[in-house]
C-alpha cells in the first residue's frame, strides 16, 4: 500500500546503491531540510486558507472565491504579494535584533516539525526526548517576539510583547503539566513509544476523566501560547493595532505570521499524538474486524485528519469568543488552570501507579 | 488639533514610568477619526483625552447660507447612522416656525422610519462592540439583519444611508408600495434570529466579565456630565425624549422607556439591546395603521421662518439631539446650532476610563456608541 514511509525507504535504498555512506547521510539531510521549509510554507499556505474560508462560513460570507477554483490560490497570490513588498526597518528601530527576530520565530517552527511523526514509521528525528525537545524549543518563540517587540521602538509593539511574555510564559506551565500526564502514563519521552502506547485505545479514552481534563486544559493552553483568539492579547487588533508585529511590513511581517500559523499546526499535531493516538488507527479493544477495517486508512490520513480537526476546533474558539483581559487572563492561569493540571497530574500519577486505566 | 507643544507639555506632566500613548486619529478601536492621548502605568489608565476636529465639516456654519429646504440634508452627515432622526429634528424646527401642521401619514410615516433607523443603528453598534471586543463574527450577524432594513430605506428613499427623507411639512415622496410587506417580513427575520445575539455575545461568560462593573457611570455623574439616551438610562437617569417631550405620534404609542441600574458597561449594553425590542414593538403597532392621505403638507416653494427663535429636540440613537435656529425673517437661518448627543457622551470617557485597563477602554468606547461626526461637526 502507498504510504509516506514506502517513499523514504525508496529514496534511502536508491541513494545507498549509488553513494557512499557519508554522501547518503549529507544528501538525505539536504532531502529533509528541504522538505521541512516546503512544509513550512506549504502549512502556512493551507492554513491561512483555511482560517479564511472557516470563518467565512461562520460569518455568512463566501471568502477568497476569485483566484483560482473557489479561491484556492488566494493566499499564493498574497505570499507573492508580500514577498515583493518592501520589508521596512523604522529609524529609531534596534535594526540587527528588529530583522533577526523574525527568523527565530521561523527557526523555532521548523525546529518543532522535527519530531513529529507524520505516518507510520515517517519522522525526521525520533529522538528519545521528544517531549521535552517540544517543550524546550517552543519556549523559545518567547524570544522572538519580545525581540520584535522592543526593537520596534513602539509603545503599542512593546505592550505587546510584554503581554505576551507574561501570556505564553504562564500558559507553558499548563501546557507542560497536561503533557506530563500523558508521559506519566505511558512511561516514555519518546514520539514513536507514545503513540504504540496508543495501539490498543488513544489515551483520551484509556484515561478516564483526569484524560481528558488534561486534554481540555491543553487545548486551552497552547490556544493561549500561539498567541490565538480569545488569547490573542499580544495582536489584539482593536487595542494595539498590531501588537508586536505593528512596524513589520513585507516578508518580514509574513514570516511571524507564517510562524504563527505552524505553531498552530505543531500544537495541534503534538496534541493529536498526545491524546488522540497520532497516526495510530481508531482501534476498540477486542473488535478484530473493526481494527483491522481501520487499518486500511492510511496512516498519514489519521494524523492529519485528527491534527486538522484540532486546528478547526482552535479556529472555531477564534471565530465565537471575545478577547479576555490580561488580568483576567493570568487570573485564569494561575487560579484556574494551573491548579487544576497539578491535582489532575496527581490523579493520573496515582492512576498509573495502581493500573487503573485500559 | 494636537500641537506638538501639548505632546511636551503631557509628556512633561507625566510621572515616572508614565507612558503617553496617542490612541488615533487612525486606530482600529475609535471607529473614525478620534483621537485618544492616553497616559499609562503599565497596563493602568492615568488620564484619557480626547482630542477632536479631525473631521470638523463647520456643518453649523454651512447650514447659515442654505435655505430652510436646503440645510437639512447637510445634517445626514452628523450622525450618518440616525440619519433620518437628525432629519426629522430638523424639519419640526422649520415646522415649528412655520406653524405647519404635519399631515397623520407622515406623522406616521416619520415615526416609522425612526424606529427603522434606531434598529438598525443599534445592530451596528452591537456588531462593533463585539468587535471591540475581539470577536468578529457578530459584526457579521448583525449585517444580516442591519442589511434589510437598508433595503427598506432604499426602496423607498432612495438611499442606504444619508437618506435625506425628512422634509419640511412630512416626507419627501410616499411610501413604497412594497413597504409594509418587506418590514412585515424583517419583523419575523429579526424575531427569529434575535436570540442569536444573546447566545453569541450576551451569555458569554467571557463577555460578561469584561462588561460587568467595569466603566462604572454614576447617576449624578451621568446628569452632571449631561449624558442622554443609552448611556445615561444605563445609569437609571430617565432621559427618553420620546417620553419626556414626546413629539409627533409618540404620546399614543405604547412602548417602555428602558432604565437599567446597573451604571456598568453591562448595564448600557443591556440598555441598547432592549431598546430594539421597544422599537420592534413600535413599529409592530403602527405598521398596519398607517393612515390614508396627504404625505406632506403644504408649504410655500420658498419657505421663510419668522424673526425669532425655534428649538427642537428629538430622541436619536445615541441620545438627545437639540435643534437651535435663530432667524432673522430670511429665507436662510441666521445662526445653527446643534445639540449633539455624542459629544457629551464622549465627555465621561476620562471619568470612567481612569484606573482601568487599556482593553477596558475599547469596551467602554464602545459602550458609549460615538460617532465621530456626530461629535465633531
Amino acid at each position: 500500500m502507498w504510504s509516506f514511509s514506502g517513499i523514504a525507504n525508496n529514496i534511502h535504498t536508491w541513494l545507498g546503491e549509488h553513494f557512499n555512506a557519508t554522501w547518503t547521510m549529507i544528501i538525505e539531510m539536504v532531502i529533509a531540510g528541504v522538505a521541512v521549509i516546503g512544509l513550512f510554507a506549504l502549512l502556512g499556505l493551507v492554513l491561512v486558507i483555511m482560517e479564511r474560508k472557516v470563518s467565512a462560513w461562520m460569518q455568512i460570507r463566501l471568502g477568497p472565491n476569485r483566484v483560482g477554483p473557489k479561491g484556492i490560490f488566494q493566499s499564493l497570490a498574497d505570499t507573492l504579494k508580500l514577498l515583493v513588498k518592501e520589508g521596512m526597518t523604522p529609524d529609531g528601530a534596534d535594526k540587527l535584533l528588529f530583522n533577526v527576530a523574525p527568523f527565530i520565530a521561523m527557526i523555532v517552527a521548523m525546529l518543532l516539525l522535527a519530531p513529529i511523526a507524520f505516518a507510520s514509521n515517517f519522522q525526521l528525528w525520533d529522538l528519545n526526548i521528544g517531549v521535552l525537545y517540544v517543550s524546550a524549543v517552543s519556549s523559545i518563540m518567547v524570544i522572538s517576539i519580545l525581540m520584535a517587540g522592543w526593537a520596534s521602538n513602539n509603545k503599542y509593539s512593546l505592550m505587546g510583547a510584554m503581554r505576551s511574555g507574561a501570556q505564553i510564559v504562564s500558559y507553558e506551565l499548563s501546557a507542560g503539566l497536561s503533557v506530563l500526564a500523558v508521559v506519566v502514563m505511558c512511561g516514555s519521552l519518546q514520539m514513536s513509544e507514545i503513540i504504540e502506547s496508543q495501539r490498543n485505545g488513544w489515551w483520551i479514552f484509556k484515561g478516564h476523566i483526569p484524560m481528558l481534563i488534561a486534554f481540555i486544559t491543553f487545548i486551552i493552553a497552547v490556544t493561549a501560547e500561539t498567541n490565538r483568539a480569545p488569547f490573542d492579547l499580544a495582536e489584539a487588533e482593536s487595542e494595539l493595532t498590531a501588537g508586536f508585529h505593528t512596524e513589520y511590513s513585507g516578508m518580514k511581517f509574513a514570516l511571524f505570521f507564517l510562524a504563527e500559523y505552524v505553531n498552530v499546526f505543531i500544537v495541534c499535531a503534538i496534541g493529536a499524538t498526545l491524546f488522540l493516538g497520532g497516526w495510530m488507527p481508531l482501534h476498540i479493544g477486542n473488535w478484530e474486524g473493526f481494527n483491522h477495517a481501520m487499518d486500511y486508512i492510511p496512516s498519514s490520513l489519521w494524523f492529519f485528519g485528527k491534527t486538522f480537526f484540532l486546528i478547526f476546533v482552535i479556529m472555531w474558539f477564534r471565530w465565537t469568543f471575545p478577547r479576555l483581559r490580561i488580568d483576567q487572563l493570568l487570573n485564569l492561569e494561575w487560579k484556574y488552570l494551573l491548579p487544576i493540571s497539578m491535582i489532575n497530574l496527581l490523579v493520573v500519577t496515582a492512576m498509573a501507579i495502581l493500573g487503573w486505566h485500559f | 488639533m494636537y500641537r506638538e507643544t501639548e505632546v511636551i507639555q503631557d509628556l512633561a506632566t507625566a510621572g515616572e514610568g508614565d507612558m503617553v500613548i496617542n490612541v488615533g486619529p487612525q486606530h482600529p478601536a475609535t471607529h473614525g477619526v478620534l483621537h485618544l492621548v492616553i497616559t499609562l502605568n503599565g497596563e493602568t489608565i492615568k488620564k484619557v483625552e480626547p482630542h477632536l476636529g479631525y473631521i470638523h465639516r463647520s456643518i453649523e456654519k454651512m447650514c447659515e447660507s442654505l435655505s430652510y429646504r436646503q440645510f437639512i440634508y447637510v445634517t445626514s452627515r452628523m450622525d450618518y447612522l440616525s440619519a433620518h432622526i437628525n432629519n426629522h429634528a430638523c424639519a419640526m424646527c422649520v415646522e415649528k416656525g412655520l406653524q405647519v401642521e404635519v399631515p397623520p401619514r407622515a406623522q406616521v410615516i416619520r415615526v416609522l422610519m425612526d424606529e427603522l433607523t434606531r434598529i438598525a443603528s443599534h445592530e451596528l453598534w452591537w456588531g462593533a462592540m463585539a468587535m471591540d471586543l475581539g470577536a468578529f463574527t457578530p459584526f457579521f450577524h448583525a449585517f444580516r439583519e442591519r442589511e434589510s432594513i437598508n433595503d427598506i430605506m432604499e426602496e423607498t428613499c432612495g438611499a442606504r444611508l444619508t437618506m435625506n427623507y425628512m422634509v419640511p411639512g412630512g416626507v419627501m415622496h410616499d411610501l413604497h408600495p412594497n413597504f409594509q410587506q418587506r418590514v412585515k417580513d424583517f419583523l419575523q427575520l429579526y424575531k427569529r434570529k434575535i436570540h442569536e445575539y444573546d447566545e453569541l455575545v450576551t451569555g458569554n461568560i467571557i463577555f460578561q466579565n469584561r462588561m460587568k462593573n467595569i466603566g462604572v457611570l454614576k447617576a449624578e455623574d451621568a446628569i452632571s456630565y449631561g449624558c442622554s439616551g443609552p448611556t445615561a438610562r444605563g445609569s437609571g437617569v430617565s432621559s427618553d425624549i420620546r417620553k419626556l417631550y414626546p413629539y409627533e405620534i409618540y404620546n399614543k404609542l405604547e412602548f417602555d422607556e428602558v432604565l437599567e441600574t446597573g451604571c456598568d458597561s453591562f448595564a448600557r449594553y443591556m440598555v441598547r439591546i432592549r431598546e430594539m425590542q421597544q422599537s420592534i414593538r413600535i413599529v409592530e403597532q403602527l405598521i398596519d395603521n398607517i393612515p390614508e392621505g396627504d404625505f406632506q403638507a403644504k408649504t410655500k416653494a420658498v419657505l421663510k421662518l419668522p424673526k425669532g427663535e425655534f428649538y427642537t429636540r428629538v430622541e436619536t440613537a445615541r441620545g438627545e439631539l437639540g435643534v437651535y435656529i435663530v432667524s432673522e425673517g430670511g429665507t436662510t437661518p441666521y445662526r445653527i446650532k446643534f445639540r449633539s448627543p455624542g459629544f457629551s457622551n464622549l465627555s465621561v470617557l476620562d471619568h470612567i476610563a481612569r484606573g482601568s485597563k487599556i482593553g477596558d477602554l475599547v469596551a467602554m468606547m464602545g459602550t458609549l456608541d460615538l460617532v465621530i461626526p456626530d461629535i465633531d461637526r
